[in-house]
């Protein structure tokens, strides 16, 4: 039952993924500025890859960004789960089969003929991402509004403990975009689908 | 202790215009700074339409900076306490942080130290150091947040500043409370964190007179809002429905500053 005049990917998938582009790359950027104010670690981003020019700048954009990630990141969970694409697309979803894919993509001999389908890495990839902006966000309340979510605090392991959380999941955001950009690059027929839907 | 003098100013002089000034002078660099990371490889294609300038940009910013202050003010609690913690977990030495070094670190004299109490208050007299160490005291071990990123621990003594505001027959329906200092900083908070149980009009640290590095005479405790909204060595307060802003506020800096 292939319907090719079905997109690949949805309307609202392909201007979701985009904001989300956006707002991740304002938010990591400004982030970094931000965490170049007190670091916690014997290193510095670079200040010529970061936003905002100075600190209240950089909280600035932060700030603003955030409503965009956490907006479009809900519209983008409730479209997920309203259309059941999250089930479809992503499970089911094995140890074994992201192991099994994983091999098979090292050696270049996973194939992409199907981009409506996604490999058990890919699956566990996105699914990971997502898990990962949930995190952020979390962790990024409990830096903005630590006396408020008490609770939110605690599991984060304090004010303290959240930086380090934040910044953690940044970093693993930072590598899930360098992986996804080269995998991209590898197969470019998937950014004209993520474009134009074909 | 060593006590320097200087005189009283509450109005414009001539110190305060030449900070005022240079501090002008160094905006225009922002403005560059923001206007190369407008070009920066996310960004570009926002500056690829050229509709985007520095100052349109700049407002936008700092309306959802405004939209932030509506949102907090929303999110506070005026009941929700912040975090007390033991004394052993006092992170000493505590540090210092102003908008000037430590060799600028301003000297009062306690002996003709007076607090001015300002406008939509019943009771304008002004107080001495003594009448206000003769009030009620309380303590608090709490955390510290700077808007920078760092946090610490320390422990402060003062009157609860709700019962301040009480006795000065303050009208707690106006919106804000702005405080003007010593060291030319100046800063305002919104009227229910100024009655929040937490928040402390600060005499003492660690069970000691407040030292200057802190603020001698006194300074403003708040543990559910950022290092920057905390006024030291305050000279006066008032109580106002007309903005007032703040030192770091005017630049760019989140007004409300909760946590």
């Amino acid at each position: 039952m292939t319907d090719d005049t079905r997109p690949i990917h949805p309307a609202w998938l392909r201007v979701t993924h985009w904001l989300n582009a956006l707002a991740v790359v304002i938010l990591a950027t400004s982030g970094w500025r931000i965490y170049n104010a007190s670091p916690f670690f014997d290193f510095k981003f670079a200040n010529s890859i970061t936003l905002g020019g100075w600190l209240a700048g950089a909280i600035q954009w932060h700030f603003a960004a955030m409503w965009l990630l956490a907006a479009n990141g809900l519209v983008y969970l409730l479209c997920n789960a309203g259309t059941g694409r999250l089930w479809t697309k992503f499970f089911p979803l094995s140890p074994r089969a992201i192991v099994a894919d994983l091999f098979d993509a090292l050696r270049g001999r996973l194939p992409h003929a199907d981009l409506r389908r996604y490999n058990a890495v890919q699956r566990a990839a996105y699914l990971f991402v997502i898990l990962d902006a949930v995190l952020l966000v979390l962790s990024g309340l409990v830096l903005w509004k630590s006396v408020q979510f008490p609770l939110l605090r605690e599991l984060m392991g304090g004010y303290e403990s959240a930086r380090r959380v934040h910044f953690f999941a940044m970093a693993a955001m930072v590598a899930f975009v360098a992986v996804h950009l080269a995998m991209v690059a590898l197969v470019p027929r998937t950014l004209l689908a993520m474009i134009r839907g074909r | 202790m060593i006590v320097k003098k200087t005189p009283r100013r509450l109005a414009i002089d001539g110190d305060a215009v030449v900070k005022e000034a240079l501090r002008r002078v160094e905006m225009p660099s922002r403005r560059l700074f923001l206007r190369r990371s407008l070009t920066l490889g996310g960004l570009s294609l926002l500056t690829g339409c050229a509709i985007v300038d520095e100052d349109s940009v700049e407002n936008a910013l700092m309306k959802v900076s405004r939209f932030n202050d509506k949102v907090q003010a929303w999110l506070f609690d005026p009941k929700q306490l912040a975090p007390t913690y033991p004394e052993s977990m006092i992170t000493r030495p505590f540090p210092f942080n102003a908008y000037y070094g430590e060799d600028e670190i301003r000297q009062a004299d306690a002996e003709s130290f007076r607090l001015e109490v300002a406008g939509m208050v019943a009771d304008k007299r002004a107080w001495t150091l003594a009448e206000l160490r003769a009030l009620p005291q309380t303590d608090q071990v709490t955390r510290h947040i700077c808007v920078e990123g760092w946090s610490a621990i320390g422990k402060w003594g003062g009157v609860t500043f709700s019962s301040f505001l009480a006795r000065v027959g303050a009208d707690t329906s106006a919106r804000y409370v702005g405080f003007k200092c010593a060291d030319d900083y100046y800063t305002s908070i919104d009227m229910p964190t100024a009655l929040h149980p937490q928040t402390q009009l600060t005499l003492s640290y660690d069970g000691q007179t407040l030292p200057p590095r802190y603020g001698f005479p006194m300074k403003l405790r708040m543990p559910t809002k950022l290092g920057y909204k905390s006024p030291k060595h305050i000279q006066a307060i008032f109580v106002t429905n007309t903005y007032p802003g703040g030192y770091w506020e005017d630049q760019g800096y989140n007004w409300f500053g909760g946590s």
